[in-house]
């Protein structure tokens, strides 16, 4: 419990006591996700995807326990298991697999704005590094899930795929082929691959499911941050997390699945590729090989080296796209500057948005055949994204001047801005909110 | 959020209805949480649905069996929704046996004319899964022990069966079901099919 204001656990039924003296379980709870874990009141919404987040593990998981009651991972069977079983002869297996299918993409989103929101509001500085850490390994578990996970449909994409990424590991010099012939059982991706793979993608959610649970108690230790970066100061400046931040995490999650439905519902295949309807064929690569569209950034930073300089250019793609997302592990010391929300740092901010842009051009160039003109834009933008975390950051850590901070959350909510601090009704601008309330 | 800001500041608010306790925030409440649940609880549906047999499982429920070679005293053992089902052509001298069983001796009476399709007495198809925990009885197949009444003996508990498959002695409940089945031709049987 953080605060020296946290509400401690009083259970009201003796039933409650009974167990909570045996087993403090539901004090563990109240502590973690309820009355007892005091939140800064000035969260916005972009502190809502991590709820988000948690809830697509969720889905993600109980759909896939479901199917894989109805997969069947042999190299024979498995495109007919998926396409044809699942899709037609089960129960609701459509829905479930297009479940399974989009929670993946909204898992990823969600993600994406949640690590976004980290950047920005400087939430991987002080006290929170291991926050910030154990989420890029929940990132990293994602990844190779995910991709694991594309594998097993075994479609067209989904065996290039398999074929393609293990090929990084054949970049490395001398150990890098026995790696990659080790890992498949093969020479190319077959039965023993796809066995692998599918016991692993079964695995590594409950994996993904426990560094969740040591991010949230990371993250518990100091409290959540907030959109200012100033420390929590005292009570006023804290609400329970329930009722407060469960009912804006319930309705926001509903608002989530809203999306999530009517993309299920009405554009299954929007974010997969058709050719991953056609079964693997181990003799005819597709005429365009493309990850998912959540690895478009990397892809396009590993597509990038197209010259062998000292080392082969293929090595310098792996090595790139490898170190792209380690870098981010050093950021808490890379970004030194003590302010911690992009609100107070206006040189800062900039630079994130165009990190934003950077990346989104990334993910084009990723998400298409490769050409002269798209080689060149994606070379531009993974130099300005190696560019932005080792050159850029440290510069302006150093050399910017923050805006003055508010001298606490509460004053920053209540007092900071005068519109908010003039009573009610003495400005014209109020007036037609106070209706709103008093209605 | 207004919401936010009005728990705060103005807890109070109450209905204007004047409905004793029941506020506009306890009606918001409730209806938000009931919205919640009735959602989680449909949700839930596909989940439990996708457990029961499936399209291709159901598209097997029938099964064409061939009796132009059984002959009387004989059975064969077929297999229909991956359970075996005994087709006896039954002898004159079993159907006597079996006919002249009281109804009142029998633990699930039934005469061997309701077992069987009028005009076919002979013939007696039954599932081979013992009533009792679902072994497979003996008494199918040449030589195997029928059992004191002549029809099946299940060796797993002991359940004895007559000539009519009828429950006689042992710990099953029930007679051996007779399952859906009409006759396509004089020698053709398809079980599974609703009979006429």
């Amino acid at each position: 419990m953080s605060f020296s204001w946290a509400k401690p656990y009083e259970p009201k039924h003796p039933l409650a006591k009974w167990f909570d003296e045996r087993l403090p379980l539901p004090r563990l709870a109240y502590g973690a996700v309820g009355g007892g874990y005091p939140v800064p009141r000035n969260l916005n919404y972009w502190w809502n995807f991590g709820v988000a987040a948690g809830l697509f593990l969720a889905i993600q998981i109980v759909t896939g326990i479901v199917l894989a009651m109805h997969y069947t991972a042999s190299a024979g069977g498995a495109f007919n298991s998926v396409n044809q079983h699942i899709m037609r002869d089960v129960n609701a297996g459509w829905l479930l697999r297009y479940a399974h299918m989009n929670g993946a993409s909204f898992f990823f989103i969600v993600v994406y704005i949640h690590i976004f929101r980290g950047l920005y509001y400087g939430s991987y500085k002080a006290p929170r590094e291991l926050v910030w850490m154990l989420g890029l390994v929940i990132y990293l578990l994602m990844m190779a899930t995910a991709f694991m996970g594309y594998v097993l449909p075994w479609g067209q994409m989904s065996y290039w795929g398999a074929q393609v990424i293990t090929g990084f590991f054949s970049a490395f010099p001398l150990v890098g082929e026995p790696i990659r012939i080790w890992l498949l059982g093969g020479y190319a991706p077959d039965q023993a691959a796809l066995s692998r793979f599918f016991s692993l993608h079964y695995l590594l959610p409950f994996v993904i499911a426990a560094v969740v649970i040591l991010h949230i108690w990371a993250l518990h230790i100091p409290g959540s941050s907030n959109p200012t970066g100033v420390d929590v100061k005292d009570e006023r400046d804290t609400l329970p997390f329930h009722p407060f931040f469960t009912a804006k995490d319930g309705w926001f999650s509903a608002a989530i699945l809203l999306v999530y439905a009517l993309v299920t519902y009405f554009a299954p295949n929007y974010l997969g590729h058709p050719d991953n309807y056609i079964p693997a064929n181990p003799l005819a690569t597709p005429a365009e090989i493309v990850p998912e569209w959540y690895f478009w950034p990397f892809y396009a930073i590993l597509r990038s080296f197209t010259v062998d300089f000292i080392l082969p250019a293929k090595l310098w793609g792996v090595l790139a796209m490898f170190s792209s997302i380690l870098l981010l592990f050093f950021l808490p010391w890379i970004d030194k500057s003590p302010v911690r929300s992009g609100s107070y740092r206006p040189v800062f901010k900039r630079f994130f948005w165009l990190l934003v842009i950077d990346v989104i051009v990334l993910g084009w160039a990723g998400g298409g055949a490769p050409n002269p003109v798209r080689n060149v834009i994606s070379q531009l933008a993974a130099a300005y994204y190696f560019l932005h975390f080792l050159v850029i950051l440290p510069l302006v850590s150093a050399f910017e001047t923050p805006l003055p901070l508010p001298r606490s959350i509460s004053d920053s909510v209540l007092h900071g801005e005068e519109e908010e601090a003039a009573p009610v009704g003495t400005k014209p601008r109020r007036a037609k909110a106070a209706t709103a309330v008093v209605e | 959020m207004a919401t936010k800001a009005r728990s705060a500041e103005v807890p109070q608010t109450a209905g204007p209805n004047g409905e004793e306790g029941v506020r506009r925030r306890d009606f918001l409440n409730v209806a938000a949480v009931s919205f919640a649940g009735v959602g989680g609880v449909v949700a839930l549906a596909p989940l439990i649905v996708q457990m029961s047999p499936s399209a291709d499982v159901l598209a097997l429920s029938t099964t064409e069996v061939d009796i132009s070679k059984v002959q009387p005293g004989q059975g064969i053992k077929v297999s229909w929704r991956k359970q075996p089902v005994f087709v006896r052509n039954l002898t004159p001298k079993e159907i006597a046996e079996a006919n002249a069983v009281p109804l009142s001796a029998l633990r699930d009476p039934q005469t061997l004319a309701e077992r069987t399709k009028a005009g076919k007495q002979n013939w007696l198809i039954t599932l081979g899964v013992c009533t009792h925990l679902g072994c497979i009885p003996l008494g199918i197949g040449e030589g195997e022990n029928r059992g004191p009444y002549g029809g099946y003996f299940c060796p797993c508990h002991g359940s004895m069966y007559d000539t009519a498959a009828r429950i006689r002695q042992g710990p099953a409940p029930k007679n051996l079901v007779v399952p859906d089945y009409e006759f396509t031709s004089p020698t053709t049987v398809t079980i599974g099919a609703k009979g006429k």
